[in-house]
């Protein structure tokens, strides 16, 4: 129950900086990567702002030997770079391009225009499903 | 200087990054985990075989919306502009849907969480899904698909 709250309130303060900081609208997302164009540079802030407190959470969570509220930290071991991240990388950016959606601004749009946002959802899952469906 | 730039929101967006950065963090030490959006999504509507427990994955799907429209609520509403033609989305969330599960993150996970690590991988699918989104647009203006 505990860990449901915090993850809960861990999406609710990613959905608000996500909405505050503009990068809810596909038309901004879509002003940052066109670099060629009438740029605009807000995500670049929006990125700097997000990394900062989390590289001071990296340097205190290698001073722990357990998450506060969990048994044990889960966290990505592989450092090894291949083919399906770079394509997986490549394809990711092209979906952002034409549409000016991510995942996570996708997600909190469903709490600001849900009908107008979800073609992407529904086609994002299925595109998710197309993977699970076809590897292994 | 701004003035080059007359779209930018430099304050509101460093802003707004500080709740997403204090977001990650409340994830990864509270609960030992990544908060990656894709991975989370795929696996609270049962796409993914591994990752995060469901009902975890579940909360922060249902809070990212809830603090969107929180936020809404106290500044009196947030401009989103889509494009008139669904298509966009369509294709646009086909790719991102397949590419991300396919690279193993997005822009929180790889973006936020891996770049903030020093992760090898997240630079490098960070540096390609930005090159690609901005091969993407230059590719959509030519065309005259995007303005």
């Amino acid at each position: 129950m505990t860990r449901a709250l915090i993850a809960l309130l861990s999406g609710a303060l990613f959905g608000a900086g996500l909405a505050f900081s503009g990068m809810a609208d596909p038309a901004r997302v879509q002003g940052f990567l066109n670099l060629l164009g009438v740029w605009d540079p807000t995500l670049a802030f929006v990125m700097g702002g997000a990394i900062l407190p989390m590289a001071a959470a990296w340097l205190w969570q290698k001073r722990l030997a357990k998450p506060f509220a969990d048994v044990q930290f889960e966290l990505p071991a592989t450092t090894k770079l291949d083919t399906k991240l770079a394509i997986g990388a490549v394809l990711f950016g092209v979906g952002w391009g034409i549409s000016g959606l991510c995942p996570g601004p996708a997600v909190a749009n469903l709490g600001l225009v849900p009908l107008q946002v979800m073609p992407f959802i529904l086609a994002m899952l299925a595109g998710m499903a197309v993977h699970r469906f076809t590897t292994r | 200087m701004i003035s080059a730039f007359p779209h930018a929101m430099p304050l509101e967006g460093f802003l707004g990054g500080l709740l997403i950065g204090l977001s990650a963090a409340l994830m990864l030490l509270g609960l030992g985990r990544i908060a990656g959006v894709s991975g989370l999504a795929a696996r609270a509507v049962g796409i993914a075989d591994s990752g995060a427990p469901k009902d975890i994955a579940i909360a922060f799907v249902v809070g990212l919306p809830l603090g969107a429209l929180l936020i809404a609520a106290l500044v009196g509403g947030i401009p989103t502009t889509f494009a008139p033609s669904i298509w966009p989305l369509v294709i646009g969330g086909l790719l991102v849907g397949y590419g991300t599960r396919l690279g193993s993150g997005c822009t929180s996970g790889h973006g936020v969480c891996g770049l903030s690590r020093l992760s090898p991988r997240s630079i490098t699918a960070t540096l390609i899904f930005m090159g690609s989104g901005f091969a993407t647009v230059a590719a959509l203006r030519l065309f005259g698909l995007l303005s």
